[in-house]
C-alpha cells in the first residue's frame, strides 16, 4: 500500500512538474472575425476567450511586428489597414493601404509590408514607421496571397484569377518571375529555411510545392476525403511544422485539415474541425494548431503531437485570419 | 498510401521519408533541365496574338417603355470586354495578347461575309462567341466551324444544340433550358412545391421553355396540374388585377410557373394570382446563369470589376461571355498553343477547369459541349437557392443532374 501511494505521489509531482513549464509557455491568440468586424482574443492554455476587440469594417489578414507590439489588421472595408497597439488593444493609427486589402506580410526587416490589394490587381508596400507608400506593384487579377521568404529576397502574392505566383524582387520591387499553379491560389507559405514554398489552389483543390531557386512545381499534392465531394476540397490556409515533419492545410468548405508529410508530400491524415476552415496558426511551442471556421463561427485547437482535435471555441462571425503572441 | 497508424512512430516517418525523399530528388534534377530548356526557348518567342470575334446579329426584342429597363446595347459584349481585359493581365506575364474583334450585321449573309474576310486575314481567330438569333445559329456556326475554329454559344438557350445537333468544337457556356428547368425543379421539389400551374406563351421560345419545364416535372416528379396557354394581347397593365385572378383559377396548386422569354405578360403574375401562391419560371423565382446578387466565393470582385467598367449589372450573357473567353484563354495559357483543334482537346478533357464565382471548378460536358455549372435561383433582389441541392445524386458529377445528361444525348461530336 505504502509503495503504491509513493508510486502515486510520484506521478502526481511529476504532473505538475510538466505542468508548470506548461503554463508558462501559455500564448495569446487573435482571431480576426470578417462579418463582426472584432477580434477574439483567445488565452492558448485555458483555451478560453479572453477578450474580444472592435476594430475596423471586415478584418480579414492579421500579422504581428517581429516584437509583438503591434498588431497590424488588414481591414477590407475601411480601405486600411490598422495597427494596434497589442499592451492596450487600441488601434493608433491607420496605415496607407490601397483599396480593399486582403492580406500582407512583413519584410524580415519588421518595417516593408506587402499589401494585397484585391481589388485594383496591385500590391503594395508601406514602410510602417514613415507611413508611407514606397511602391506599388502591378500583378494578376485578385491578388490575394502574400508571403516573404525567410531571408527577404523575395516576396510572392497569388493572384486569384490569374492563377499565377508572382515573384517581386524586394531590391527592385520589380516581378521577376511567375508561376502559373491551379484555379484560384490563395495563400503560400515558406519553408522555413526557404527552399520552397506551398501554394494552395482553392477551385483547383491541389497545393503545390515549388522550388524557390527554379520557381518551378516541384510536387501537387491532392486530396481525397471519403464521403466528401472533390469540388468541395478547397484548399485554404497552410502551415507548416518547423522541425520539417508535417505541414497542415485547411480544406476550407469540406471542413477538414489535412496533414500531410512535408517531406513525402503524401496526405497522412485528415481531422475533421468546423465549417469552412480557413487559417491556421500554431500556439505553444508548436504543440497546438488553432483553425478559424468561418461558417461555424469558431476555432477548432488541434493537438499537434497527438493530431486530434482537442476542442471547439466559439468566436465572433466568420472567423478568417489568426495570429498567435507568444 | 496513407500511413494512419505509422505516422506517428518515428521509426516508420524516417524510413519513409529517406524513401520518398530519394525517389523525388531524381524527379527535381530531371524537371529543373527541362524547365531551363523551356525557358530559354521561350524566352525567344514572341508575342503570341489570339484573336476572338464576337458576332453579333441585331435582335428585335420586346420595346420597354422606360430606357432605364431597355436591355444595355452592349449587353453580352461587355462581359467578353471584360474577360479580354483579365486574360491580357495574365496573357502580360506570359507575352500572350487577347484581342477581340466585332462582328455586326443586321443578316446571316452579311455576317458570314465578314466572317470569311477576318478568316482570310493574318492571325486568323481561334473562336467566335456566337451571339445570334436561335433561327440563325447554325448557319453562322457551321461558317465558323468550317474554318476550323471554336464556336463559343454565349446567349442561345436551345436544348437541341445540347442532345442532339451537339458537333464538335461547339462550347456552349450559356445554360441550356433544360439545365435551368431541372434547377428550378430540384429547388421546388425540395420545398415539397409538386402541384404546379403552368402558363406559357405563344412564341417558339415560350413553348421551349415550356418543353423543359414538362421533362424536369416528370424527372423529378412533379405533377402539372393545369397548363394553359397565354394568347391575349390586350395591355395588362391596366387590367391585370381583373384578368390574372380569373385566369389562374383552379383548385389547388402550389405555384404558378410562367414560361415567357419575352416577358410580355409574367410579370403581371406576383401578387395577382387566383390562390395565394409563388410565381416561379421566367418571373418571380428564375432559374439563370448570373445574377447580381451573387457574392459568395470572390463573385463580389467579379461584380465590381464589371460594374466599375460598365456602370450597370452583370447578366447572365455577360457573364456566358466572360465564361466563353476566360475558357479559350485558360486553355491557351495551360496548353501553351493557338490551335482550334488543342484548344478544343484540352476544353473537352479532363484536365480543364475553370473557377468562375460559384463555389467550384467548371468544366465541358465532353458529349454535349455544355459548359457544366451550378445554377442560381433567384429573385429580383436576392440568392433563393444554388443548384444543384445536396442530395441529388449522380454517379459523375452532381452538375450532370442539370440538363441533359450522357445516356439522353445523342450528337456525333467526332472530329
Amino acid at each position: 500500500m505504502n509503495l503504491c501511494n509513493v508510486t502515486h505521489l510520484t506521478k502526481l509531482s511529476l504532473v505538475s512538474l510538466l505542468m508548470l513549464p506548461l503554463s508558462v509557455l501559455a500564448d495569446t491568440a487573435y482571431v480576426s472575425n470578417e462579418k463582426s468586424d472584432t477580434l477574439t482574443v483567445i488565452d492558448t492554455n485555458t483555451l478560453e476567450v479572453i477578450n474580444t476587440v472592435d476594430v475596423g469594417m471586415r478584418p480579414r489578414g492579421i500579422i504581428f511586428s517581429q516584437d509583438y507590439k503591434y498588431l497590424y489588421i488588414c481591414a477590407s472595408e475601411s480601405d486600411a489597414v490598422q495597427v494596434m497597439d497589442v499592451a492596450t488593444n487600441r488601434i493608433l493609427h491607420n496605415l496607407p493601404s490601397g483599396e480593399d486589402p486582403e492580406q500582407f506580410a512583413l519584410h524580415p526587416n519588421n518595417r516593408h509590408l506587402y499589401i494585397a490589394n484585391e481589388d485594383s490587381a496591385v500590391v503594395t508596400v508601406v514602410d510602417t514607421e514613415s507611413r508611407t507608400v514606397i511602391a506599388q506593384i502591378d500583378v494578376g487579377i485578385e491578388p490575394e496571397g502574400m508571403a516573404v521568404s525567410p531571408d527577404g529576397k523575395w516576396v510572392i502574392n497569388t493572384s486569384e484569377t490569374t492563377n499565377m505566383l508572382h515573384w517581386i524582387d524586394t531590391s527592385t520591387h520589380e516581378l521577376a518571375d511567375n508561376t502559373l499553379v491551379d484555379q484560384r491560389p490563395r495563400h503560400v507559405e515558406f519553408s522555413k529555411e526557404g527552399s520552397l514554398v506551398w501554394a494552395s489552389a482553392e477551385i483547383g483543390g491541389t497545393v503545390a510545392v515549388i522550388d524557390t531557386a527554379t520557381r518551378s512545381i516541384n510536387h501537387t499534392i491532392r486530396f481525397a476525403i471519403p464521403g466528401v465531394h472533390r469540388d468541395k476540397i478547397q484548399p485554404v490556409g497552410i502551415k507548416l511544422t518547423d522541425d520539417g515533419k508535417y505541414a497542415f492545410i485547411a480544406l476550407g468548405p469540406a471542413n477538414h485539415v489535412a496533414v500531410v508529410n512535408a517531406n513525402t508530400y503524401e496526405v497522412l491524415d485528415y481531422l475533421l474541425v468546423g465549417r469552412r476552415v480557413w487559417q491556421l496558426a500554431f500556439a505553444d511551442n508548436q504543440s497546438k494548431l488553432l483553425t478559424t471556421n468561418g461558417v461555424s463561427g469558431d476555432v477548432s485547437v488541434i493537438d499537434v503531437n497527438k493530431l486530434k482535435v482537442v476542442k471547439t471555441i466559439k468566436a465572433g462571425r466568420y472567423p478568417w485570419g489568426v495570429v498567435v503572441k507568444p | 498510401m496513407v500511413l494512419f497508424l505509422n505516422i506517428k512512430n518515428p521509426a516508420y516517418y524516417n524510413i519513409y521519408t529517406a524513401l520518398t525523399w530519394f525517389w523525388r530528388h531524381i524527379g527535381i534534377t530531371t524537371k529543373g533541365l527541362c524547365w531551363l530548356f523551356l525557358w530559354q526557348q521561350s524566352a525567344q518567342a514572341a508575342v503570341q496574338n489570339i484573336n476572338i470575334l464576337y458576332v453579333q446579329q441585331r435582335q428585335d426584342v420586346s420595346a420597354e417603355p422606360l430606357l432605364l429597363k431597355q436591355a444595355a446595347s452592349n449587353k453580352t459584349l461587355a462581359g467578353a470586354t471584360l474577360a479580354i481585359d483579365d486574360s491580357n493581365t495574365t496573357g502580360r506575364f506570359l507575352k500572350q495578347h487577347y484581342q477581340l474583334t466585332v462582328v455586326e450585321g443586321s443578316n446571316t449573309g452579311e455576317l458570314i461575309s465578314q466572317l470569311n474576310a477576318l478568316f482570310a486575314a493574318q492571325d486568323a481567330p481561334v473562336a467566335v462567341l456566337v451571339d445570334v438569333p436561335e433561327s440563325e445559329f447554325s448557319a453562322i456556326s457551321n461558317a465558323v466551324l468550317s474554318h476550323g475554329a471554336l464556336v463559343m454559344n454565349v446567349s442561345n438557350r436551345d436544348d437541341a444544340l445540347r442532345q442532339s445537333q451537339c458537333r464538335a468544337r461547339l462550347l456552349h457556356t450559356v445554360p441550356s433550358r433544360a439545365m435551368l428547368a431541372d434547377a428550378m425543379t430540384q429547388y421546388l421539389m425540395s420545398r415539397r412545391w409538386r402541384e404546379w400551374f403552368v402558363v406559357a406563351g405563344n412564341t417558339k421560345d415560350d413553348q421551349a421553355y415550356l418543353s423543359a419545364l414538362q421533362r424536369a416535372a416528370k424527372r423529378f416528379g412533379a405533377k402539372i396540374v393545369e397548363q394553359k396557354n397565354w394568347s391575349f394581347d390586350t395591355d395588362l397593365r391596366r387590367v391585370a388585377q381583373q384578368e390574372i385572378p380569373l385566369f389562374t383559377q383552379h383548385d389547388d396548386y402550389d405555384v404558378v410557373v410562367v414560361a415567357d422569354e419575352q416577358h410580355a405578360f409574367d410579370k403581371y403574375f406576383p401578387g395577382n394570382t387566383w390562390l395565394p401562391r409563388p410565381v416561379v419560371g421566367t418571373e418571380g423565382l428564375v432559374p439563370t446563369g448570373w445574377h447580381w446578387t451573387l457574392e459568395q466565393w470572390g463573385a463580389t470582385q467579379l461584380q465590381n470589376r464589371f460594374y466599375s467598367q460598365f456602370a450597370r449589372e452583370m447578366t447572365e450573357s455577360d457573364y456566358a461571355a466572360w465564361l466563353a473567353v476566360r475558357a479559350i484563354s485558360e486553355a491557351v495559357t495551360r496548353t501553351k498553343s493557338v490551335a482550334p483543334g488543342a484548344l478544343y482537346d484540352y476544353l473537352i478533357s479532363d484536365g480543364f477547369e475553370l473557377a468562375a464565382f460559384k463555389g467550384r471548378k467548371l468544366s465541358f460536358r465532353a458529349w454535349s459541349g455544355q459548359l457544366r455549372q451550378p445554377i442560381p435561383l433567384v429573385h429580383p433582389n436576392g440568392l433563393t437557392a444554388l443548384l444543384p441541392l445536396d442530395g441529388y445524386m449522380h454517379p459523375v458529377t452532381d452538375l450532370d443532374t442539370l440538363g441533359f445528361d450522357k445516356p439522353e444525348v445523342r450528337c456525333n461530336m467526332a472530329k
